[in-house]
């Protein structure tokens, strides 16, 4: 049995006329363990996804199984590492985690919920920043202290929606490196969302594209099968990683282009030349 | 030193200061100089021009009265009746109460202070004097605490002074009553608020009475605190006055607070009110670790405007309940209509201004205090 399981889930938002459906028969299987990133253009329904697997939206059609069991809201099982960090302006690094910690432990004494606050904070290396507030804090170490309070929760599975893509590429790759680190300790379930082909490659078992909404579906899976620890520049010289990448690539250039055409099709373009003398250039963006 | 007093004047929202202090520290000369003129300089001069208009349109008002009397004392008695009158105006017997000069008005100013001198002195001498037989009176309550407690002896109470108050007392008792009508407004209006910005419900049940009843004059207010208030205090013989004035000034100022802090609870940022799902928070952590924190700048721009309506509608308040206070002053004075009387109240009306001036700086800081920012503001 999967450890987390989509049937035909479909939601859609809006009312009447203005009625469109976000996801549309989504099935997905995932496994104890294993770590798994949905990859998809921005707009194509990620977030509602990841909210649907939280408990924090109910599908309209379908129904999602975690162990076993319907997931009928949010629980601490399932922690949740945010895009924009949410993390509580007027509370410091040590609350914003601690009240994560009180209402997972709340059998726990005090002294031994300070500690474990402590330990977790001290495991993303940000003791020195345990009495500041996020506006204090940079990008990453905000991001750091969202990734502290999820995990410190001890949580049987880990989401992560769009984790690193507000971070500059410097940032991001050391918070990839400490993500798998975190990861590789105790190999907890983990769903990644990213629009970063190359982040999905470097941390997870397995990539599944999310075609573009109204109407999102996933698309065909690609299996990574590069050995663990994977280092990120040796992988950039790797065959088997050049191959995935240029194929998961490939595959979402062409959605994105059929995602552009049928967009295109409703348009009468004026028969006008533009008077540029920069020969135009084409560029592919994800984000 | 010079930075943290910079940042202490800016945090209570005296910053004008700051090019001044720069500049005496001899900091970027030209950039404080233009910073000083604009924020310093330009006041002032305002200012300056303020008090000549005003200087001019009094004398103006004045010569217009003067000629008037003289006129009607010439078209009554002649030459001899002009000497008369023109006499008994130098000598204040025929008073001219038009707008009073910027000079009169700081005389007046300076009366009511020598006057609070004198009140201040009598009541020294009255305490001296009534303070062995107050000591009798304590001596009695106690020797007869029993005879008292079965009702047979009547308490003696302590001799007070009841003379008239200064205007600094009056002062006082209205910066009391201002804040027992604040205390009662926010203790009403933000737990109000609070339940009815969690409960959609509850907020358009009665959205309706709120709507009708935010517009409320103060003197209406006043008028039905009155109705209800006079029966409850049949048989009290304390200050009821004071009470009907401050739960009027409450009732009036707080439904800026209430309203606001409907609006911050009900418009928490989504992303918070998913982070206390995720973490599976309680009710009671929920509003207080999230919820309240969040609707903090909202709630606290309401008592700020809470405080401003409150000082502002007691001066009518007082001046219908008759609460000893500054609303009473300035309606006493123009009553009274006495040379100084209209100078008294020109005084009075700047203490008030500058009051509520300070009042609103001192909500301004705690505000400031109790208050996140979202991004740091460097």
């Amino acid at each position: 049995m999967a450890y987390i399981e989509l049937r035909n889930v479909s939601k859609s938002f809006g009312t009447g006329k203005d009625r469109t459906q976000v996801l549309s028969n989504i099935n997905l299987e995932i496994e104890e363990g294993e770590f798994v990133a949905i990859v998809g253009f921005t707009g194509s329904g990620k977030t509602t996804l990841i909210n649907l697997i939280s408990g924090l939206l109910m599908p309209d059609e379908g129904q999602v199984l975690f162990k076993g069991e319907r997931v009928t809201g949010p629980s601490h099982e399932r922690g949740v590492i945010f895009q924009n960090y949410s993390l509580l302006p007027w509370l410091n690094v040590r609350n914003n985690v601690g009240m994560a910690v009180k209402e997972a432990f709340r059998k726990m004494s005090k002294k031994d919920r300070n500690k474990r606050v402590e330990d977790y904070v001290e495991m993303v290396n940000l003791s020195p920043a345990i009495g500041k507030l996020p506006k204090e804090l940079s990008g990453g170490m905000r991001q750091r202290v969202s990734v502290t309070r999820a995990l410190s929760m001890s949580p049987d599975m880990i989401l992560m929606d769009e984790p690193l893509s507000a971070l500059d590429a410097l940032t991001r790759g050391n918070l990839q490196q400490e993500i798998l680190n975190i990861w590789n300790k105790d190999k907890k379930t983990a769903l990644l969302i990213t629009n970063d082909v190359d982040e999905g490659i470097l941390m997870a078992d397995r990539i599944i594209p999310l075609k573009p909404g109204p109407k999102a579906t996933l698309g065909p899976e690609y299996k990574v099968n590069l050995a663990r620890p994977r280092d990120k520049a040796a992988l950039n010289h790797n065959e088997d990683y050049k191959l995935l990448r240029n194929g998961i690539m490939e595959y979402l250039i062409q959605i994105g282009e059929q995602r552009a055409s049928k967009k295109d099709s409703n348009h009468v373009l004026p028969d006008i030349k533009p008077i540029v003398k920069i020969p135009p250039f084409r560029r592919i963006s994800f984000n | 030193m010079k930075d943290r007093s910079i940042h202490i004047l800016n945090f209570v929202g005296l910053g004008f200061f700051e090019p001044a202090i720069r500049l005496a520290a001899g900091e970027e000369t030209k950039k404080n100089l233009i910073a000083l003129f604009k924020k310093v300089l330009l006041p002032v001069l305002a200012v300056g021009l303020f008090l000549i208009l005003w200087h001019a349109g009094s004398s103006y008002l004045y010569n217009v009265e003067k000629d008037f009397k003289i006129e009607t004392a010439r078209i009554a008695s002649g030459n001899s009746g002009v000497t008369t009158e023109l006499e008994r105006i130098e000598t204040g017997e025929s008073s001219i109460n038009s707008l009073p000069s910027p000079v009169a008005v700081l005389g007046a100013f300076k009366t009511l202070l020598a006057d609070h001198k004198e009140i201040n002195l009598k009541k020294e001498a009255f305490a001296l004097k009534v303070a062995p037989l107050n000591e009798k009176n304590l001596e009695f309550n106690r020797v007869n605490a029993d005879k008292i407690k079965e009702g047979i002896a009547a308490k003696k109470k302590p001799i007070k002074y009841t003379g008239r108050p200064s205007f600094v007392d009056q002062i006082f008792t209205s910066l009391k009553t201002v804040f027992a009508g604040f205390f009662l407004a926010l203790f009403l209006a933000v737990p109000i608020g609070v339940v009815l910005g969690l409960s959609s419900t509850l907020r358009s049940s009665f959205n309706w009475l709120i709507q009708i009843f935010k517009p409320v004059s103060p003197v209406v207010w006043f008028l039905l605190v009155y109705m209800i208030v006079k029966t409850f205090t049949l048989e009290y013989d304390g200050d009821v006055s004071f009470i009907i004035s401050f739960i009027a000034v409450g009732l009036c100022a707080m439904w800026a607070t209430l309203v606001n802090t409907t609006l911050g609870v009900s418009t928490v940022d989504k992303d918070y009110i998913n982070v206390a799902k995720v973490l599976n928070l309680g009710v009671g952590q929920k509003v207080f670790k999230i919820i309240l924190p969040s609707s903090f700048p909202l709630i606290f721009t309401g008592l700020r405007i809470t405080v401003s309506v409150a000082w502002m509608v007691l001066i009518a308040i007082e001046l219908l309940s008759q609460s000893p206070g500054l609303g009473t002053f300035v309606w006493e004075e123009f009553q009274n209509g006495a040379n100084d009387s209209n100078a008294k109240i020109i005084a009075a009306m700047f203490v008030i201004g500058g009051i509520g001036f300070l009042l609103d700086k001192l909500m301004f800081t705690v505000q400031k205090f109790v208050t996140f920012t979202e991004e740091a503001t460097t």
